[in-house]
């Protein structure tokens, strides 16, 4: 398998690097070290997988990353074009990656981010006498509310009915989804809008536009925002860390006299508002209504970006912006090698595969633990 | 490989890219080749219709001094901006055919206001006087040739019941519906449709459930409208019942069961639209047409369609190029009894009534809503 040989090379390679380093350092840093360092052999290892795959499809491999580099961060606009893409999934990333903290596996963000989009619109649409700015903060709290009580509903359906959290969160993305388009062809929709049934529009003044300089919307800062935000809650206070710990033994935490419940109720709430603030930017940066448009899988590749951050909150914007990249540049793909739009999901899978398989390599790879 | 001699030679393409994004749009580049972007929501060969404007990308690859560039699965959010922006940035493209529906606002709206000098074709007819001048919207009235497959239906069915998979009760699809349905009764005053929605477009899962319902109520010719006919094709085909297709010809999917179908006509309209820009016309920011502006046609008729029916529609098909029928012209009840369209009156295609259509006419069993 390409598999091995690739991560044998890596291997090699890493331990080329061994001499240079001082194993104090590495005493020190190791474990972060390791952090940076495997998922980024994981990473080139993938890529060079890939590029076998397009050889084989015909393709010069070289191409292939020079276009792959150039439509992600070649250009100021690729550049650009990748931070739009990755905004909204460090939002519906920590959706998943919160929850993950207490050992759950919540896989329903797209429905959060429905959801919030359309208590976003319905707040903005409720409001169109207030000025934008008070219009811009009610969209922000109705999204928030909306997507938190979404993922909520998940998170109590497992404290008081014990139903498996993965499951119903993700039945719950197609009832949210239901919701949306019985509301946006029923009494929600705009009788203007014929052939593609929508709300009313929000209204130019109520959009929050973009990062002055850039074409880069504001969801961008407010998924660096919450990430970092999330990351401070869950390693650096004390009830990210009791969540830590329930989800690393729930019976101890309990027997610590730790409220679970409610702690899984807290999380899931936080995790589902992060989405639907995904969803309420969707509405007032890009779509600036509510319609089936909103349904674009962001929720769905979030949950990719959380497995590739390891589910740490602040990998997890790295992880974004390289999706992001991806996804940028597939279109360069498609259009200068004549690539098929599904080898760029070929390629997220086998970066997927990748990482998770390199998860067997933490704590062994000598060096790092910095023998003494 | 050396690396470093590939990378210098494409960074001397990006940059020859870049010159030439930068200085396009006077409309002066006729010597330099035309390149033109198409942008599809879902991938190019769905025997729907995304193949539908691909065919028409296809036939425009075949003029000489023009590229084309695509790219396929676009999603109608911030993304299909992206790609535009991307395509007139980074390839130098001057013409951009954004084919989905839902790209037109905000998306379409908001790039052809960034690039003015940039001409944006897209699929929809949804232009105002209030959109960017550079932003066109074309369509075609599908309608009519919905119309001549009701009418070959009409001959083909045995039990009289007609079957409709249809996406969502919105104006375009209904009035397909109803046309044919129009069509079908003209040559079989009997026959009836039964609609069944599935609620979106692109739904394979539910079109099959759908197909398989209606041959089990007795149906025994389908059409539909719905992005990619493929699936309620062959298992309509599969069932023993006989289809008439959309957006594209299927017959190579069941050969022995299609009887004729609506298609779209992107590759003659295509062709006239780059014809227009070379020579330094301006395409009609609003475009539309059917079967006389050759937008749609008619796929060729199957072999089961017998001589009877091959005569009734081919006249019928005359008449409506010719411009001496109307397909919807009163009295018409909806299939609740209320008169719709009042005795006398006629609707001709370009009657904006039409446009806000939500009924269904008398003959088709099913609901809007």
């Amino acid at each position: 398998m390409t598999t091995d040989t690739a991560d044998s090379a890596e291997a090699i390679e890493a331990v080329g690097i061994a001499p240079a380093a001082d194993p104090g350092f590495l005493q020190r840093y190791g474990a972060t070290v390791e952090y940076v360092l495997i998922p980024g052999a994981a990473l080139v290892g993938a890529l060079a997988t890939f590029g076998v795959f397009v050889t084989l499809y015909g393709k010069n491999p070289l191409d292939l990353y020079f276009y792959m580099y150039q439509g992600a961060f070649g250009t100021w606009f690729s550049w650009q074009n990748t931070l739009t893409r990755a905004a909204p999934l460090i939002l519906t990333a920590l959706c998943t990656a919160l929850p993950a903290q207490l050992g759950m596996v919540i896989i329903g963000g797209e429905g959060a981010l429905l959801i919030g989009a359309l208590t976003a619109t319905s707040a903005a649409l409720a409001m169109q006498w207030a000025p934008p700015l008070v219009v811009q903060i009610a969209m922000v709290i109705a999204g928030v509310i909306g997507g938190g009580l979404w993922i909520t509903l998940s998170g109590a359906l497992r404290q008081y009915r014990g139903v498996n959290e993965t499951i119903s969160s993700l039945l719950l993305v197609y009832i949210a989804l239901a919701i949306l388009n019985h509301l946006v062809e029923g009494v929600m929709r705009d009788p203007a809008s014929l052939n593609k049934p929508s709300t009313r529009e929000i209204g130019a003044a109520n959009m929050i536009g973009t990062i002055p300089g850039t074409d880069v919307h504001w969801g961008l800062v407010f998924g660096l925002v919450a990430a970092i935000a999330s990351y401070i809650l869950i390693y650096h206070t004390t009830f990210g860390f009791a969540a830590r710990m329930a989800g690393g033994n729930i019976r101890a935490a309990k027997i610590v006299g730790l409220s679970v419940g409610k702690l899984i109720m807290t999380i899931c709430f936080l995790a589902g508002a992060c989405a639907g603030l995904a969803g309420m930017i969707e509405v007032a940066a890009v779509q600036g209504r509510t319609n089936a448009n909103l349904a674009a899988g962001y929720g769905f590749t979030g949950i990719l970006v959380a497995f590739l951050s390891r589910q740490n909150p602040l990998a997890v914007i790295p992880v974004a912006i390289l999706l992001g990249g991806i996804s940028a540049s597939g279109g360069l793909l498609q259009r200068r090698l004549g690539l098929p739009d599904a080898s760029v999901l070929v390629l997220q899978g086998i970066i997927f595969v990748f990482v998770l398989a390199s998860d067997a390599l933490y704590g062994r790879i000598g060096f790092l633990k910095g023998k003494s | 490989m050396d690396f470093s001699r590939i990378s210098r030679r494409h960074l001397l393409q990006g940059g020859a890219a870049l010159a030439l994004g930068g200085t396009v749009g006077a409309r002066t580049a006729q010597a330099a080749e035309t390149t033109i972007g198409f942008i599809y929501v879902g991938s190019r060969d769905d025997y729907g219709y995304n193949q539908a404007h691909a065919q028409g990308a296809a036939a425009l690859k075949k003029l000489s001094g023009i590229k084309v560039i695509e790219e396929e699965k676009v999603p109608e959010t911030d993304a299909v901006e992206k790609t535009m922006e991307s395509m007139i940035n980074l390839d130098g493209s001057t013409l951009l055919f954004p084919t989905s529906f839902g790209y037109f606002n905000p998306h379409v709206v908001k790039v052809a206001t960034k690039y003015p000098r940039i001409r944006f074709e897209h699929c929809g007819g949804l232009w105002t006087d209030k959109d960017p001048k550079n932003a066109g919207s074309y369509f075609g009235y599908i309608d009519e040739a919905q119309f001549i497959s009701g009418i070959v239906a009409g001959y083909s069915t045995k039990s009289g019941k007609l079957g409709f998979v249809a996406a969502k009760p919105i104006p375009q699809v209904l009035r397909n519906i109803n046309a044919f349905t129009l069509g079908a009764k003209l040559a079989n005053p009997k026959a009836m449709t039964q609609v069944i929605f599935t609620g979106d477009w692109s739904m394979p899962v539910k079109e099959a459930e759908a197909t398989n319902s209606l041959i089990d109520q007795g149906v025994d010719v389908l059409t539909c409208h719905v992005d990619g006919p493929k699936t309620m094709v062959e298992n309509a085909a599969h069932r023993g019942a006989f289809v008439c297709g959309y957006h594209v010809n299927q017959s190579p999917l069941a050969p022995k069961a299609y009887l004729t179908g609506a298609e779209w006509n992107w590759e003659a309209l295509y062709p006239k639209f780059v014809k227009m820009v070379t020579s330094g016309e301006s395409i009609p920011n609003f475009y539309r047409g059917g079967l006389k502006e050759e937008i749609v046609k008619c796929s060729p008729y199957g072999g089961a369609v017998s001589a009877e029916a091959r005569k009734h529609a081919d006249d019928m098909k005359a008449k409506l190029v010719a411009g001496e029928y109307t397909i919807f012209k009163g009295p018409i009840l909806d299939n609740k009894g209320k008169t719709v369209i009042a005795s006398g009156v006629e609707r001709g295609q370009k009657d904006p009534e039409l446009e806000k259509m939500d009924y269904l006419i008398e003959g088709v069993l099913g609901a809007t809503s």
